[in-house]
């Protein structure tokens, strides 16, 4: 097999008292739709926010194409390629779609303007997210200059998820991206999640939904108790293996208790 | 309205009611919609119909000579305002900005006069002192989180004492200001544009508006001010460095403060550290009626602006109608009402 991407050993995040990591391991490996599952409070976000640099863990070590990396916030991640579309999607309402997919890394004009005023290059950064929407096939959205709080859930969660693909250029993590839509929407963001895939950029997903992470994931990494109980593949096991391993009703094959 | 009544209406009323009712809805969601797309056409309409209302009641409300004077007397307020809108812009309040005005009017005063420092030198020290007030305030609000409203009240009672400490509770009268530092009163000198009688004060205003227009609308830092005042924790996950974004808010804020406080001078005509005492507010009542929510993250800088004249000319023609001057404040106190009641009823469209 490959190198993983993106790799991690013995993470540890303690919170006072609490262990919300321990000893966790982490593999995602190129062009792959990685799914991370596990019960409440098992630690699958505190994973998630160490690899996108949202918290420092404590203990352990991360590579990014073998290379040992530590981000100190969530803006270093993404400098390395690592994109995170967040439950909350971190959009800013009153912004428009152009906006947002460009907050933090905004395109100025060439020349006097843009490099003494600071003056944005709009056009291009309109024509940029037209683009990038309409590869995603989200060219229902009609106007680039509409603020985002216009937008239903989906093409939010649409918007968001163009962001990440534009601008990630090795790892994209989604969490829960279907928690809050409706079936249809859902199918959307699961088209998008597999054409994003096919573009060659490995996804992580974060969800609760069975259904959804058996039909798009090609490996399924299964948290309980703040590390990494196993890693299996969809086609061997039905969703109530999943379920029974992320519960500790059943243990997988070949784990000691 | 035709004579003969719908026969369907006539039938069934309640259905007529119904389908009233539909319409109406439609037509309010369709200005709802409009508003929110434009927040500034609120205090546009307000302003261009306030005018006209005042043009038709009050003698000679209507002529080039009073419509600058209203420009005039709204100059330092309106520049004050443009501090106070970044700061409410980040979902913030700066009730520190009139005092911050006042200090560092008399610092530059006395340094002119007291001191004998070259008075290009005065203002330049009193600009640091705004930029300086602004970092304190941001400071306080980034590092130790506190709430914008208690920071700026705790530093508006500091900037205060310290106002009547430099200044020594002491008036530098405007003869005393002509002979040493004319410079100082640049901001209150005359000069007439057809039947319009403007002040350089005015001028520094539209100034200070446009800068600010083109640094909101066409930066990534203005897109940035407002992401970190629409929702902090999205801005932040998008990569905002939101502490520095507000850090540089209150501190260009504090820069504009000290703008206003050299036109103060000029509009004054000396230095009095008990001039202005109101100004806080009065700023903070431009910035609402000019549309931008208290709520952060929405609204146009050109709206404070509007605010700052509807004001302007509320006081102007109530004046000249011959009111009694308490009615101007009661008009303002309703303006401020509708205002924010607008404000919250547009911002009820992304729910």
């Amino acid at each position: 097999m490959t190198e993983p991407l993106l790799y991690a050993r013995n993470l540890v995040k303690r919170y006072g008292r609490v262990t919300a990591l321990d000893h966790a391991d982490f593999d995602l490996y190129p062009g792959e739709i990685l799914a991370v599952i596990g019960d409440n409070g098992a630690g699958k976000s505190s994973l998630i926010k160490a690899i996108s640099g949202a918290v420092q863990p404590d203990e352990g070590e991360i590579r990014l194409d073998g290379k040992p990396v530590s981000f100190a916030s969530p803006l270093e991640a993404r400098r390395a390629g690592i994109e995170t579309v967040y439950q909350t999607l971190a959009l800013s309402p009153a912004l428009s779609i152009s906006d947002n997919m460009f907050m933090g890394r905004e395109i100025r004009r060439p020349g006097v303007l843009g490099k003494w005023f600071g003056m944005l290059d709009k056009p291009a950064m309109d024509a940029f997210a037209r683009q990038k929407l309409s590869e995603l096939g989200l060219m229902t959205i009609q106007n680039i200059a509409q603020p985002v709080e216009t937008l239903s859930g989906g093409q939010r969660q649409g918007v968001a998820v163009a962001r990440a693909a534009a601008f990630g250029s090795r790892v994209i993590i989604l969490d829960e991206p279907t928690a809050a839509l409706g079936v249809k929407e859902s199918r959307r963001v699961l088209d998008l999640i597999l054409d994003v895939r096919s573009r060659g950029i490995p996804i992580v997903l974060i969800s609760h939904n069975m259904p959804h992470v058996f039909e798009v994931a090609d490996r399924i990494h299964i948290h309980r108790l703040g590390r990494r109980l196993c890693v299996i593949n969809p086609k061997d096991h039905t969703m109530s293996d999943a379920v029974a391993y992320m519960t500790g009703a059943r243990l997988p094959e070949g784990i000691a208790a | 309205m035709s004579d003969t009544p719908d026969p369907v209406v006539a039938r069934n009323p309640s259905e007529a009611v119904a389908s009233f009712d539909h319409h109406s809805r439609g037509l309010l969601d369709r200005v709802q919609h409009f508003l929110h797309r434009y927040p500034t056409m609120v205090p546009v309409i307000v302003l261009v119909l306030s005018v006209a209302a005042f043009g038709l009641i009050a003698p000679n409300f209507f002529s080039a000579f009073n419509l600058s004077l209203i420009l005039q007397q709204v100059a330092v307020v309106g520049t004050l305002a443009a501090a106070q809108s970044l700061v409410v812009l980040t979902a913030g309040i700066d009730l520190s900005v009139g005092a911050v005005m006042v200090m560092v009017s008399v610092i530059m005063g006395r340094l002119s006069v007291e001191f004998g420092i070259p008075v290009p030198i005065s203002i330049l020290v009193g600009v640091a002192v705004g930029a300086a007030t602004g970092a304190l305030n941001g400071t306080l609000v980034t590092r130790l989180k506190l709430p914008p409203f208690i920071t700026t009240l705790g530093t508006w009672n500091i900037f205060l004492a310290l106002n009547y400490y430099l200044s020594n509770r002491e008036t530098i009268r405007s003869q005393t200001l002509d002979t040493e530092a004319p410079l100082l009163k640049f901001f209150g000198e005359r000069f007439t544009l057809g039947g319009a009688v403007l002040t350089y004060g005015v001028v520094l205003m539209l100034i200070v508006f446009a800068v600010l227009w083109y640094a909101l609308n066409q930066t990534a830092w203005g897109r940035r001010v407002y992401a970190v005042g629409d929702d902090p924790e999205s801005a932040a996950l998008a990569g905002i460095q939101t502490k520095r974004v507000l850090m540089s808010v209150y501190v260009v804020s504090g820069v504009i403060c000290a703008l206003a406080a050299w036109s103060s001078i000029g509009r004054v005509g000396s230095v009095s550290p008990t001039s202005f005492f109101e100004a806080n507010l009065e700023s903070i009542t431009a910035v609402v009626i000019g549309g931008i929510s208290l709520f952060g993250g929405r609204g146009s800088i050109m709206g404070p602006l509007i605010g700052a004249l509807i004001v302007g000319v509320f006081n102007s023609g109530l004046r000249l109608a011959g009111v009694d001057v308490l009615w101007q404040l009661f008009a303002t106190g309703w303006l401020i009402i509708v205002a924010v009641a607008i404000d919250q009823w547009i911002r009820k469209i992304s729910s």
